[in-house]
């Protein structure tokens, strides 16, 4: 037998529907993976007694024909998504030991359809960073490495735990968040295709909030087909969210293979930044040549306000995730840190239990709020916001389907190599991937080649509001063009 | 805009004006909380009334409750005020026990309600109009308990998350009997529309006073306000006081520190909580988590057309249809419960046209004298909307006369009973036979020739021959046929 974990999810179903292994088997062989590579740091939390109890009922109900369309598919959840009764700490020491009494409405619809759980993915703390590094459980290691080198790269943030998981064979696909390129940028860097859908797709409910208007669910996962897949049972409204929306969920798998022929794919001219490395530039053109090749139009695109997206989305999300944070006081749950009164106790238990990037941006939230800046910070920032989102209103308006940009400035990086002196620099690496979240629109990224050094670099399509088919179907075709890439095993 | 002299407060520098506003904070009535299905209910367990979203669970998002939304609307319409189609939720940002979250969501600048009025009564006939800045819709707050424990606070989110309106005055208010009479109209108003029960004792309607003083028609003066006062005695109180303070401080050449206060009934004074320097930096902005809140007019039609009669038109009513005085028209319509037991009263009368005054008098003078005078509420009254219509037809067909309705009132009052049945069997029945109290009225007139022969100058002394004819026939007799026969007999 074949290894079950090199399988895709498609593969899988179909191995599974016509009896040539269990989900017991498919989530042992998963299991096994993940304890072989505990030196990634992929998961922090493995849950295999329950894996295996979700694989046995799996193939009870793949044997009685009852199989939803997940069944018996072992995956990994980010340790933002509250998972009932299982330890959900969205990687910060805030929340300790909390165990939620209730399942996020996206996890319990991917357990409504079969699938099952393997543990719980590292990630930035509350989802703040683009390296995985400010996770409270040290930061995970990406399966890739340069060629002839052993030091370890990260994986991206902050789904870097998912992104990892999924590259390195850990698990068939994992949930995701994305509020500024959380699922597209680590997706990029570990060679697999993460989707961020349109905001209002996914609910939110349940899911650890880091800025409200911006997070969105989503799937990484090893190829187009699989993103599809996963997207199909995580997506739907949600009465608890009242800013899901209420539209029904195609099936994505059907957009897989369809005609992109005469698709306007727009280049926005505004992503050619100034100093970018040119195997960027070579893989931008190379996937819009492929695009091509398969019958899509390319149109030169104008997004006037693309250089405003980065600074306002640093003054929209932190704002929001001050407040959102604000509820990690240690006194209902998670750490508590005593006090003198209940202002010193508010001290201790935020100073002991936020890392230093969730520090700075609750700090730059609050303070970007504070009267007398509120207008000129948060209020212009959110005009900022209209105006980029007009960008790409007047772009498809014009016919266009989709925009293809790369997904990042650069490959992965070595952890510790950015951000140590210059947050900024570190802030940098979400420069193509939020202006979707500020428009929100849905973004996918698909692997695309190799820069000099061997690693994965990845293409970015933006599409219209709830057109995600549209991005499928793209995705596909540099999928297609590109081939697939699996990194050499080294842990 | 007021019609009404209001009370000014004499200093050494002469008089003083007062200037009050008012923020009411009124619990919605309905049966969950503003963003969660928990229940409302006063008075269960501590924190058995909290949901995940109350309690601000990890990943927890508030949904709106359509009724909270509908019941703001009601009470905007119910204060003649402008329904804004689109409002919007804030997030005030604060951290303390009582608010898990962190934050209250309220709103801020986009308010579901905007400007209204209120028409005000006060004694004597004199009115004064209220201006209505604005109402939104907020998340109450939780409560801390600090009696359980020497060393700890404990905290029942049970109230956390209740809808509340906020219903702000325009400074209108110029003294302490108008505060207190605009307090007891917006109550009254709230019941009547079913949008807030009113109970101050348990919370659900509490106000915050703004005071400022000035000389009369000067520049508005430096405000403080009085932060949550549950009782419309003590913002009288505190009004008073707050404003002679103010005056002392003014006249001893200070100046007013803009600051929160809190009235302390015990010692009839307010005191300072904390200064403007003090003021929290509430940080909001619009709550990214709910989408502006927005219906359509028809929807604001739909629970115009299903809304209740109102004390104003209801008194309106009362004076066009049944002759009331606009006096006796207002003392009914002053509490929901008082209409309602004289629109019950009216329902149950034989002929409402004829005897609808003659009930309102009766539901005023007589049961809620006796009320009062027994500190009873209308809701406990012993004498039934039923059997008072019952008196009042007895009155009105003249089967008994208004004196005998009081003894038959007060049997009823003690002891029930229906009071036709009562007349029936106690000969209560009013004597309109002539031939029977005719024997009477010779008699009288036989046994006092001298008055008899008197009251053909003086006919004014017509009354002492009937009082003695109905002393002699028990009250029974009808004083218009006793009336009538006494005359013939005396010759005027």
């Amino acid at each position: 037998m074949t290894d079950l974990t090199s399988l895709t999810l498609a593969e899988a179903r179909e191995g599974l529907a016509d009896k040539s292994f269990t989900s017991l088997e498919l989530t042992d062989a998963h299991l096994g993976a993940i304890e072989a590579a505990r030196v990634l740091n992929a998961f922090v939390m493995e849950t295999p007694d329950q894996a295996r109890a979700m694989a046995r009922e799996a193939d009870a109900k793949i044997a009685k024909g009852d199989a939803g369309p997940l069944a018996g598919i072992p995956l990994g959840i980010k340790d933002l998504f509250a998972t009932k009764g299982v330890r959900t700490t969205a990687c910060s020491n805030i929340l300790g030991n909390f165990v939620p009494t209730y399942e996020s409405t996206v996890t319990s619809q991917l357990w409504r359809d079969g699938a099952v759980m393997l543990g719980k993915l590292n990630n930035d703390e509350f989802a703040m960073g683009s390296s995985n590094e400010t996770s409270c459980f040290g930061p995970v290691g990406n399966p890739w490495r340069r060629d002839g080198s052993n030091a370890t790269l990260v994986p991206g943030g902050s789904s870097g735990g998912s992104a990892s998981a999924v590259a390195a064979l850990l698990c068939m696909g994992a949930t995701a968040t994305d509020t500024g390129g959380s699922i597209r940028q680590p997706a990029a860097f570990t060679a697999t295709v993460g989707i961020k859908p349109t905001y209002g797709r996914c609910s939110r409910w349940g899911v650890v909030a880091f800025a409200s208007s911006l997070d969105q669910a989503g799937p990484i996962a090893r190829s187009v087909r699989d993103a599809a897949m996963l997207l199909r049972s995580m997506a739907g409204h949600d009465p608890k969210d009242t800013t899901s929306v209420d539209i029904p969920v195609p099936d994505y798998e059907a957009a897989i293979g369809k005609s992109v022929k005469g698709m306007k794919i727009g280049i926005p001219r505004e992503y050619r930044l100034d100093g970018m490395p040119a195997e960027i530039e070579k893989l931008w053109s190379e996937g819009a040549a492929w695009l091509k090749a398969a019958g899509a139009e390319l149109v030169e695109v104008s997004l006037p306000h693309t250089k405003y997206a980065l600074p306002a989305y640093y003054i929209v999300a932190p704002a929001e995730a001050s407040s959102n944070l604000a509820r990690y006081d240690g006194v209902r749950y998670g750490l508590r840190e005593q006090g003198k009164n209940i202002i010193e106790m508010y001290e201790n238990a935020r100073a002991e239990g936020f890392g230093a990037e969730v520090k700075r941006r609750v700090m730059i939230g609050t303070y970007v709020l504070s009267a007398g800046y509120y207008d000129a910070y948060y209020l212009r920032a959110q005009k900022v916001r209209t105006l980029i989102k007009k960008d790409f209103e007047d772009c498809f308006a014009k016919g266009v389907d989709a925009i293809l940009t790369p997904a990042t400035p650069s490959a992965a990086f070595g952890i510790g190599e950015k951000g140590g002196a210059d947050p900024v620099e570190m802030y940098l690496n979400d420069i193509f991937t939020v202006t979707v979240n500020m428009a929100g629109l849905p973004g996918i990224a698909v692997p695309a080649g190799k820069d000099g050094q061997g690693l994965p670099l990845g293409l970015q399509l933006i599409g219209r509001p709830f057109d995600e088919e549209t991005l499928f179907s793209l995705g596909e075709v540099i999928e297609q063009a590109a081939g697939r890439f699996t990194p050499a095993r080294w842990w | 805009m007021s019609t009404a002299t209001h009370k000014l407060l004499k200093g050494a520098t002469g008089d003083w004006e007062m200037v009050i506003g008012m923020e009411i904070h009124a619990q919605v009535t309905s049966n969950s909380k503003l963003f969660s299905g928990a229940s409302t209910a006063f008075g269960g367990e501590p924190n058995s009334h909290v949901s995940l979203v109350d309690a601000a669970m990890p990943g927890m998002l508030p949904v709106i409750n359509e009724e909270c939304v509908r019941q703001a609307v009601r009470t905007g319409l119910g204060l003649n005020a402008k329904i804004n189609l689109r409002s919007v939720f804030d997030r005030k940002n604060y951290f303390y026990p009582d608010s898990p979250q962190g934050y209250q969501i309220s709103q801020y600048k986009s308010p579901v309600v905007g400007e209204g009025e209120v028409l005000v009564e006060l004694d004597g006939g004199r009115s004064v109009t209220v201006g209505i800045e604005r109402l939104h819709l907020e998340q109450d707050a939780g409560k801390l308990l600090h009696d359980q424990s020497p060393s700890m606070t404990y905290v029942d989110l049970n109230r956390c998350g209740v809808a509340l309106m906020e219903i702000v005055s325009k400074p209108d208010i110029r003294d302490a009997e108008q505060a207190k009479a605009y307090v007891t109209k917006l109550r009254a108003i709230l019941r009547y529309l079913g949008t807030c029960d009113g109970d101050m004792e348990k919370g659900s309607l509490r106000a915050d006073v703004n005071v400022s003083v000035r000389k009369p028609g000067g520049p508005l003066g430096t405000r403080c306000e009085i932060k949550n006062m549950n009782s419309i005695n003590f913002i009288g109180q505190a009004i008073e006081y707050e404003a002679r303070r103010q005056i002392e401080i003014i006249e001893d050449g200070g100046e007013i520190d803009q600051e929160t206060r809190l009235y302390d009934p015990n010692k009839g004074e307010t005191r300072s909580m904390r200064s403007k320097e003090e003021a929290h930096d509430y940080r909001y902005f619009p709550d990214p988590d709910l989408l502006p809140l927005e219906f359509s007019q028809q929807f604001v039609d739909e629970l115009k057309a299903d809304l209740p009669e109102l004390p104003d038109q209801k008194k309106t009513r009362f004076v066009a249809d049944f002759g009331l005085s606009a006096y006796d028209a207002s003392v009914l319509v002053a509490e929901r419960e008082s209409a309602v037991f004289y629109e019950t009263v009216l329902d149950r009368l034989a002929n409402r046209a004829r005897d609808g005054k003659l009930a309102a008098n009766w539901v005023i003078n007589e049961l809620f004298g006796r009320l009062n005078k027994e500190g009873r509420d209308i809701t406990d009254s012993p004498v039934t909307s039923e059997q008072l219509a019952a008196i009042v037809d007895l009155i009105g067909e003249s089967t008994i006369s208004g004196k005998i309705a009081k003894d038959l009132f007060e049997i009823v009052w003690h002891e029930g009973g229906d009071p036709r049945a009562l007349v029936e069997s106690r000969g209560m029945k009013q004597v309109t036979d002539l031939s029977a109290i005719e024997k009477v009225v010779d008699d009288i007139i036989a046994a006092n020739p001298d008055k008899a022969a008197q009251v053909k100058d003086k006919p004014q002394s017509l009354g002492w021959f009937v009082g003695q004819v109905m002393k002699a026939s028990g009250g029974k007799a009808n004083p218009q046929s006793v009336n009538d026969l006494l005359k013939s007999k005396l010759g005027i």
